[in-house]
């Protein structure tokens, strides 16, 4: 049995929506930032899905630097949690605000 | 490379090289010897393109021109005349004089490298004959300016720094504004996007616009200088800078303002700057006389000498906006005498502070009697600002007026009021701070065998500019005369009997 | 007569010499290098005239280098050697040599010694560019240099804010008049292409009346101010918190008188403006006037004198504007000898009495100080014109010309004379006559002669003040004075035909009048110090004019000041900028909410913003 293309895309969707409403709605920051991941993964679905269903292989090498890049913004961001952590012992986003005109 | 590559070149690569000296802590001023040693070379090297300057010539001199910044029509375009080399001349001589009256701190690497930088700036801002190049410099003088007054200065020293920077910054937007438009009407016009001056010298504007480029230009220079009423950002900085920052700031920097007008209002709107001689010989003789009222009120001496040079810098442009070859050579020679005296009344400004901690007349006295040295070194120099024949203020005060009273005698007979009034508040000042005799006063150190050292330069000039100013003159004045021919030969633009209505009107 | 350019550089080394070595050289030593560097100034004028003698006609000019020049103006350094630069630097170097002498003495024991010397020297150094120089600008090189030397040395003993604030009103008021110079230099240079005196006595012809009148009125405010006229004479009443010998060198003998000589030298464009000549007149002879009447009143030795100064200044003028030129430098030499010798007299009785001033607690000094004085009353009736007496002769003149020009003036004129002739009478009387009454002052010990180094100069002088009518006798062929001048005012010279009977009335009216007043001074003061009824406060006050001046000019300037260094500048005008920056932070501060620092509402923002732009592209763009 085949699975439409386009069920792909929904489950896409609704990751995405999933991880936007993670973003929106959580104050710690680490799960912000798992949302955040949801959120490109629903993309790299996307992203998939399309190659196949188009028969083009850009959209898999564009998921190999959504991966990459990824990679290194949780690198980057787990960093400066850990930094934020130990200077205010809070990973909550609303503490964090120094920067407010 | 040219000389005035290296004239660029040697403080931007001293700055550069600064924050990479490490020295052990102990020893760290000897980065201090370090910024000295640099402006010495950059005296020299400026004394050697004043002995190479053609004095009979009128075009530029020692140009370079290569492309920078092909794609969009930036040149590397330097070039000397009269009024660039007096003015380089000025800016070594004084940067030296502060890289030695720089003290107070104990790591004096910041302190150095902005005051490089600083001059590699103002080099650059004398010498550019390409907007974009100039307007890069003329900004870049506002960092070092700013770090100077706020990190180093005295008092309330951030708040000024900071009015400083807005106060000029705004100005210069309209600057940027005014260059940018006036590079694409010529692009426009000729195809041929460029930012060299003598290029753009020959873009055909409308009255309209010429006095629309005109005013944004004028607003960057007019802060800079300062002319009234946009002063009000200089006694508070002056006041706040420290010493060697101010001996900059109003002795090389405000000429950046009186020479922008020159170089690019009179080259770039010749036939504006014509039919608004009137508002701004107005402006002019308004700030020689408010500058000069306010300063007798003054009892702060660094607020004093802030609005004296309100009034001082009002008579070069008077001289600027007379269009006589007289009046011309007066201005110029006035910014050198002016950055000269205004930059030794600093530095004793400088010492009685450091032995005081004020500056303010009514805590000070009989000086005089406690240091008699000292205030005869004064003395002189504060009648060279009054403007006693001898002595350097005389000459070019002297040429501005006359320029002005033969194309415009009433703006000159309302400003020769501002040579008495330069007697009053310099005289009552000094009758203050240094008359009388106070018995219970603290004790007031006679003048350092260092110090003496430090101010004997200025005055050497200032009596010698006083008595024999010809070799400065002699090289001001062929540009002098072509600046004031091309302002005299431009025609009246078209539409432009341009008064303000008409612009309103324009815009709509 | 190159040697007129040692007249000038022997006051510039001593000057020099004695501001790097004066203080080791210390006291008397530096006295003497000031007074030896005038001497040799003296001597080189000698030999220039010397040597002029013969060629009188042809005025000679030393070029020394140009100064400064711009377009078409050129100012040279270059000196002017003809008979009226040779008489003012004859007699400048000659009565500053015996001023210096006498300063040696007077000036003993004061702690800034030699650096009253380096200002007397860069003094005279001014003084002599001021007369020889041949153009404009380096004419007001030395007249603003002796400006701020007379600066410098009334506030010589600053310690006293009296006088620091003297000194100071003295630069400021000449400054007033100087704008005149500058701009009297202008118009000149406008209209002659030139500011040298060789081309402006060439072509002052060319000028219209209206150029000639408003050049000399403007050059006779830079005058004015210099030679203490109405209204600008108050500063020199001040002007004598100096030392006497400043007093006597440069506020009555030489200094002063540079607006006489200006005004000499730009005859030929005076000849030219009769209405200036005439304001020039009345405004001398009501200065000369006003001036008297305030010296019969005062109590302070040395501003009686001071008053009679500017009496006599405005005589000077009176001839000046009457055209009589000669006159009028005649006059400016003999008062020159006779209130020098007025000054360093009242010099050496303030010094003989530690320092007082106070005319009433003097008396009977005559048996103490003779030579004093015997000298002093020499000077009284040279000053009062009585024959035959240098006074007589000097200011004879003046009169006779004022008389061929209006009677008026003339009236003016004599009366003043009458007032001069008591005035002087008082002093003399009231100082060297009557019952002693320095004992509080002197607390026991009596006054004493000066020493000879101050009586020498006396002596000289006296000699001078009695014999100085021999210059110019108005008789035919003695007229020594007039003929070496005659070249240079040539036909600038006002001639008023009068007959020889008319001539010899004027001149007995001056002989009566002189000796009238001094029989006048004899009958009030002969055994009185004190006369309420001839001592008026308004006179005492000097008309009230210095105070009039404070509540209006000093006052208000100051309250305006202050007011736009407090308000104006810091509220209007800062105020402006500030608002400017207030409406910016206005805006800011709306735009501020939104940066709540809170990253959900941040992102809330950025979704609603995304949502509009695809509902944008998605419903209105795709379309």
């Amino acid at each position: 049995m085949t699975i439409p293309g386009s069920w792909y895309l929904v489950v896409a969707a609704l990751l995405f929506g999933l991880g936007a409403f993670g973003v929106l709605t959580r104050r710690n920051v680490i799960v912000m930032f798992m949302s955040l991941e949801l959120m490109l993964n629903a993309v790299n679905l996307t992203f998939v899905s399309y190659a196949r269903m188009l028969n083009d292989v850009g959209g898999q090498v564009d998921v190999f630097f959504v991966l990459v890049v990824a990679a290194a913004e949780v690198v980057v961001g787990l960093g400066i949690i850990v930094a934020i952590f130990r200077q205010r012992a809070t990973v909550t986003a609303d503490d964090i605000s120094s920067l407010k005109g | 490379m040219g000389y005035l590559d290296w004239l660029i070149a040697v403080p931007a690569v001293g700055a550069l090289a600064v924050p990479f000296i490490s020295l052990p802590e102990e020893r760290r001023n000897l980065v201090r010897g370090f910024g000295l040693a640099i402006s010495l070379v950059e005296l020299v090297l400026a004394a050697v393109v004043g002995i190479k300057f053609n004095p009979h010539a009128t075009g530029y001199q020692f140009v370079t021109n290569v492309h920078w910044i092909g794609s969009f029509g930036v040149s590397w375009f330097l070039g000397a005349d009269g009024i660039t080399l007096v003015l380089i001349l000025l800016t070594a001589l004084l940067f030296v004089i502060a890289m030695f009256a720089m003290k107070g701190v104990k790591d004096f690497r910041a302190y150095v490298g902005w005051m490089l930088l600083l001059e590699a700036a103002c080099m650059g801002s004398f010498t550019s004959l390409d907007l974009f190049a100039f307007f890069v410099f003329f900004e870049l003088t506002l960092i070092p300016s700013y770090f100077l007054i706020a990190d180093f200065g005295m008092g309330a020293s951030g708040r000024a720094a900071v009015k400083f920077f807005v106060y000029t910054f705004a100005g210069s937007a309209l600057l940027l504004v005014g260059i940018v438009s006036l590079v694409f009407i010529h692009d426009s016009e000729t195809h041929h996007l460029t930012f060299s001056l003598p290029a753009l010298m020959n873009t055909h504007l409308s009255g309209t616009t010429q006095l629309l480029l005109f005013l944004a230009f004028t607003a960057a220079f007019a802060v800079k200088t300062p002319i009234f009423p946009f002063h009000t950002w200089s006694p508070d900085a002056y006041r706040a800078a420290p010493i060697p920052a101010v001996v900059m700031l109003a002795g090389v920097m405000a000429k950046l303002g009186s020479y922008g007008i020159i170089r690019f209002d009179l080259e770039l709107f010749p036939s504006t700057a014509r039919s608004l001689a009137w508002l701004m010989l107005t402006l002019a003789v308004i700030g020689i006389l408010y500058g000069a009222v306010v300063a007798a009120g003054e009892r702060d001496l660094g607020r004093l000498v802030a609005y004296s040079s309100l009034s001082h810098m009002g008579f070069i442009v008077l001289g600027i906006f007379a269009f006589t070859t007289e009046g011309m050579s007066g201005s110029i020679l006035q910014m050198v005498n002016h950055g000269i005296y205004t930059a030794a009344l600093f530095l004793f400004l400088g010492m009685i502070y450091e032995r005081r901690g004020t500056l303010d007349v009514g805590k000070l006295g009989g000086l005089q009697k406690r240091a008699p040295i000292f205030a005869a070194m004064f003395m002189l120099v504060v009648m060279a600002s009054v403007g006693l024949p001898g002595l350097n203020g005389f000459v070019g005060e002297f040429l501005i007026l006359l320029g002005t009273f033969i194309t415009h005698r009433w703006w000159a007979v309302a400003a020769v009021a501002g040579v008495v009034a330069s007697a009053v508040y310099m005289l009552w000042a000094y009758q203050r701070a240094f008359h009388r005799s106070q018995a219970d006063a603290p004790p007031f150190g006679e003048i350092r065998l260092k110090e003496a050292l430090l101010v004997a330069p200025l005055l050497a000039l200032i009596v010698l500019l006083g008595v024999y100013p010809a070799p400065l003159l002699s090289r001001i004045g062929p540009t002098a005369s072509s600046v004031v021919q091309h302002v005299l030969a431009a025609k009246a633009p078209g539409a432009a009997a341009a008064s303000l209505p008409a612009v309103v009107k324009g815009v709509k | 007569m190159s040697a007129v350019g040692f007249v000038v550089l022997f006051p510039l080394l001593g000057f020099l010499i004695l501001l790097a070595i004066g203080k080791r050289l210390g006291d008397p030593k530096a006295g003497w290098i000031g007074t030896g560097a005038v001497l040799a100034s003296f001597v080189s004028a000698i030999v220039v005239w010397l040597s002029r003698l013969g060629n009188e006609g042809h005025p000679y000019v030393l070029r020394l280098f140009d100064w400064f020049s711009a377009g078409g103006f050129h100012a040279n350094v270059s000196l002017r050697v003809d008979g009226l630069s040779v008489a003012m630097i004859l007699f400048v170097t000659g009565v500053a040599t015996l001023i210096h002498l006498y300063s040696i003495g007077y000036m003993k024991g004061d702690s800034r010694y030699h650096q009253f010397f380096v200002y007397l020297n860069l003094f005279v150094f001014s003084m002599t560019v001021l007369v020889t120089a041949n153009t404009l600008p380096l004419a007001f090189l030395g007249w603003e240099g002796v400006g701020a030397c007379s600066y410098w040395l009334i506030s010589f003993w600053f310690e006293r804010p009296t006088a620091a604030s003297a000194g100071k009103k003295a630069f400021i008021v000449n400054r007033i008049g100087d704008t005149g110079f500058l701009l009297g230099t202008f118009l000149v240079f406008q209209h002659l292409g030139s500011v040298s005196f060789s081309r402006i006595t060439a072509g002052s012809l060319n000028l219209s009346p209206d150029t000639a009148t408003a050049i000399v009125l403007l050059f006779f405010l830079a005058a004015a101010g210099k030679s203490a006229q109405l209204p600008l004479f108050t500063w020199l009443l001040d002007a004598m918190e100096g030392p006497t010998p400043v007093s006597a060198l440069i506020h009555a003998a030489t200094m002063v008188t540079a607006g006489v000589y200006l005004m000499a030298r730009l005859s030929p464009i005076l000849a030219l403006a009769h209405t200036a000549d005439l304001v020039i007149a009345i405004i001398g002879v009501a200065t000369a006037f006003v001036a008297a009447m305030a010296a019969t009143a005062q109590t302070d030795i040395k501003k009686i004198v001071a008053y009679s100064t500017v009496s006599q200044l405005g005589y000077m003028m009176l001839g000046i504007g009457t055209g009589a030129y000669t006159a009028a430098i005649f006059l400016m030499i003999t008062h020159a000898f006779y209130k020098a010798l007025i000054f360093l007299g009242s010099g050496s009785v303030i010094h003989s009495l530690d320092g007082e001033q106070n005319i009433r607690k003097m008396g009977a000094l005559r048996k103490f100080m003779p030579i004093t004085t015997v000298t002093m009353i020499l000077a009284w009736l040279s000053i009062a014109g009585v024959p035959p007496f240098s006074g007589f002769f000097s200011k004879g003149a003046v009169l006779e010309n004022a008389f061929g020009d209006s009677p008026f003036l003339w009236a003016a004129g004599v009366i003043t004379a009458l007032l001069t002739a008591y005035y002087m009478g008082r002093l003399v009387y009231v100082v060297f006559y009557g019952t002693p009454r320095f004992e509080e002052v002197t607390h026991g010990h009596d006054p004493h002669e000066s020493p000879s180094v101050m009586t020498i100069p006396l002596v000289v002088l006296a000699a001078a003040a009695v014999l100085g009518g021999l210059l110019n006798l108005p008789v035919g062929g003695f007229g020594f004075l007039g003929s070496w001048l005659a070249p240079v005012f040539g036909t600038a010279q006002a001639a008023y035909p009068m007959s020889t009977g008319l001539k010899d009335a004027l001149m007995g009216t001056d002989a009566v009048v002189a000796l009238l007043g001094v029989f006048l001074s004899w009958r009030a003061w002969r055994g009185a110090s004190e006369n309420p009824a001839l001592e008026r406060k308004v006179f005492l006050n000097g008309w009230y004019i210095d105070a009039f001046y404070d509540r209006v000019f000093a006052r208000t300037g100051t309250a305006v000041a202050e007011l736009a260094d407090t308000v104006v500048d810091q509220r209007v005008v800062d105020g402006a900028v500030t608002g400017v920056a207030g409406v910016a932070r206005l805006v800011g501060g709306a735009g501020r909410k939104v940066q709540s620092g809170l990253v959900r509402s941040y992102l809330l923002i950025m979704v609603g913003g995304l949502i509009v732009m695809l509902g944008y592209v998605l419903t209105v763009a795709a379309r």
